[in-house]
């Protein structure tokens, strides 16, 4: 048995969206890949997932919003995390999210956006290669 | 239809033969594709469907005529000959004005029916300038904060002439009394006011997750409209069951209709409960379904719909009118089958799914735009979604006769094992206590999480293709179709509107009725002096806004926290 520390995800819900299929399998699939994944439920603000990625130590957040509200949500979480001075949490998102908006959000700080499409394998990979901790 | 047994036996014997000798020896030269044959929902099918497959068939038993029990082949007697199926896409983004802009174009275009999407926050019972709010206002659905919004959401439309659909659930009855007000103020009488409110609150706890209240409360919400729409509306549908939410966070096609269905009799029990005859209101019950890709299984799904509805409501509830045991339904192509990628394939993916809907039996369709994947649709797309109806129906053919697959060995067979599939659900669900138990329980979430997670895993190894994302990909793919996009400045003129609604209001009004309304909402008589629609409507003829009027609601009834199902 491997003395690694599991990884650990927050995989949440910000804002209204309550859409929450997309959520869910990545969170199963991750949890399947040997992660430890904290999903915080609906309708959470930046304030709260913030909060509880702190709280959870976890080492990535995934941001899941069908809503398209986005680009106001994504970047509050960063401003957030910047706040509180964490900044080796990998951030990434998945959504309904037009391909133009992306840039904008990696310019905030997330690091991936994982549109319609996207198999939980490539994620799952994503995060294990892009850990900013260690 | 029942077949002779010699028949039968002769026919079996053949089948084996076909089996052994022409079948066999081809399949040693050429063998089957690797592909898996089954439906989109993992049904297996075979590789043909004889009269062996359904030797029982009674015509009149198990199909009967249009428009008679038990409503197989449809439940009108002329169907689409006598009236083509409502045109009814669903749509609203942006502000009020905005919306109505895109309601005339689309009438104007051919749709015969409204069909009206509210942003989040109205949804979820909060104003444009709550903090919940950020970031939502405009973004998935118009803005209406109040009736001020609703008056001019439907200014210069025809609301004598179409019906309307609002897609609203936990705060339905608040969307009901708005669109009320505004019937009043263009002086069309109650009994020509019609339409359809989704108020489907139990679809909610299960899957689309936009509820507010706990169970009990949010049950005599919709009970109370239920009764209210009984007694003063009678074309209007106080409820649209929905199985197209159960279907898209996931559900197999048998697991929508199973749930869908075990819904519906929970809002029966609820209005007999209340005191109903089941003749007084189930006639107004509507029901909504998905289309998803596999043709056959969702013809399939909606006939075996009718056919075990009309079972049910005449032998479990004995309703004695006939018009209780018609199955009117809506229906929507999956959103969940459009694709990001090679966008403009989504355009072939809605017009065979929208045929299904047809063949299938529809009251009510809308289509999806091919740029959905992404966002709200644009003018461009949109057309083309209702021009496919407009084919299917003007140009195809398939409206010339009923139902026109009945008959066909794959098809009654399919719709057989359908019903027996829903009723061993609604056997299993029954014996966990019914419906609102079963979600307690967390019953259907988790069905609907494992069917989505098995569903994925399938996709990803490829038994499951999804032509542009795991086959046939472009990995050149240019993406510059044109997105629609939300004017942020709304967002403060929305503030602003509100803050000025606030301060011209009659506040004597508003204080008596929002006073009156918590009074009853605390009230112990629900079905009597304590009805809340007629104070709802009082409310937002008072101006009070969505907000206030569920925040009371909230108040005095608390919120719902659901338990975490992966």
């Amino acid at each position: 048995m491997s003395n690694e520390r599991k990884i650990r995800v927050l995989i949440a819900k910000p804002g209204l969206d309550g859409h929450d299929r997309g959520a869910k399998v990545i969170a199963r699939a991750f949890r399947d890949a040997g992660m430890e994944v904290i999903y915080t439920g609906l309708r959470q603000t930046p304030e709260m997932i913030v909060s509880a990625a702190i709280q959870e130590d976890v080492d990535a957040i995934g941001l899941s919003c069908l809503s398209g509200a986005h680009m106001h949500l994504f970047p509050k979480v960063m401003e957030l995390l910047k706040e509180r001075a964490v900044d080796d949490i990998l951030v990434f998102g998945g959504g309904t999210i037009p391909d133009e908006d992306i840039p904008k959000l990696k310019a905030c700080g997330v690091a991936a956006v994982f549109t319609p499409g996207t198999s939980t394998q490539d994620a799952i990979a994503f995060v294990r290669s892009n850990l900013k901790r260690e | 239809m029942t077949f002779d047994p010699e028949e039968i036996k002769r026919l079996s014997q053949e089948k084996a033969r076909w089996e052994q000798e022409t079948l066999g020896r081809h399949l040693e030269r050429a063998p089957e594709r690797p592909d898996s044959f089954t439906t989109v929902s993992g049904r297996p099918i075979r590789h043909l469907y004889t009269p062996l497959d359904v030797p029982d068939l009674d015509y009149q038993r198990d199909l009967g005529f249009p428009g008679e029990y038990p409503f197989t082949r449809g439940v009108q007697p002329t169907m689409y000959r006598g009236r083509l199926w409502t045109m009814r896409q669903y749509s609203g983004f942006g502000s009020a004005e905005e919306t109505n802009r895109r309601y005339r174009y689309l009438l104007e275009q051919g749709q015969m029916g409204l069909s009206v999407a509210f942003h989040l926050p109205t949804l979820m019972g909060y104003d444009s300038d709550h903090p919940m709010a950020a970031g939502e206002v405009g973004k998935c659905g118009a803005t209406i904060d109040s009736l001020q919004d609703m008056e001019v959401l439907f200014q210069g439309l025809p609301l004598d002439k179409v019906t309307t659909s609002m897609t609203i659930t936990s705060t339905a009855a608040v969307a009901w009394a708005m669109y009320i007000a505004v019937c009043e103020q263009m002086e069309i009488p109650y009994d020509q006011i019609g339409g359809t409110l989704q108020n489907d609150i139990l679809k909610e706890y299960i899957a689309q997750k936009e509820y507010i209240f706990p169970l009990k409360p949010s049950l005599r919400l919709v009970t109370d409209t239920i009764v209210f729409g009984s007694r003063h509306f009678p074309k209007w549908n106080t409820i649209s069951i929905s199985g197209y939410h159960i279907r898209e966070a996931g559900a197999t096609a048998l697991q929508e209709l199973a749930f869908t269905v075990a819904d519906g009799i929970t809002y029966v029990e609820e209005g007999i409960r209340a005191g109903l005859d089941v003749d007084d209101f189930a006639p107004r019950l509507s029901f909504f379904w998905d289309i998803h890709n596999d043709l056959f299984e969702e013809i399939a799904k909606f006939r075996a719909a009718r056919r075990l509805w009309a079972r049910l409501m005449r032998e479990r509830f004995k309703a004695k009118n006939p018009r209780s045991w018609m199955l009117r339904t809506h229906a929507q192509t999956a959103g969940v089958s459009l694709t990001a990628q090679q966008p403009y394939v989504n355009i072939a993916r809605v017009a065979v799914q929208a045929l299904a809907g047809v063949l299938g039996g529809t009251q009510s369709l809308h289509t999806n735009s091919m740029d959905e994947a992404y966002a709200l649709p644009t003018q461009e797309a949109v057309t083309i979604a209702l021009r496919t109806q407009q084919v299917i129906a003007h140009e195809t053919g398939v409206t010339n006769t009923i139902d026109p697959l009945a008959g066909s060995y794959f098809v009654e067979t399919l719709t057989n094992e359908m019903e027996e599939g829903a009723l061993d659900y609604l056997r299993r669900i029954d014996e966990l206590g019914g419906m609102v138990r079963a979600i307690e329980l967390g019953f259907p979430q988790q069905e609907i999480a494992n069917s989505a997670y098995a569903y994925q895993r399938a996709v990803e190894r490829g038994e499951k293709v999804i032509v542009g994302v795991n086959r046939f990909v472009d990995e050149q793919e240019q993406r510059p179709i044109p997105i629609l996009s939300i004017d942020e400045a709304l967002y403060q003129r929305q503030v602003e509107r509100l803050a000025d609604l606030r301060k011209s209001r009659d506040k004597d009004r508003w204080n008596r009725a929002t006073d009156d309304l918590r009074a009853a909402a605390l009230g112990k008589d629900p079905w009597g002096k304590d009805l809340l629609m007629p104070r709802i409507l009082e409310a937002v003829k008072a101006y009070a806004t969505v907000g206030e009027i569920i925040g009371l609601l909230r108040e005095a009834w608390g919120e719902y926290t659901e338990l975490n199902i992966i």
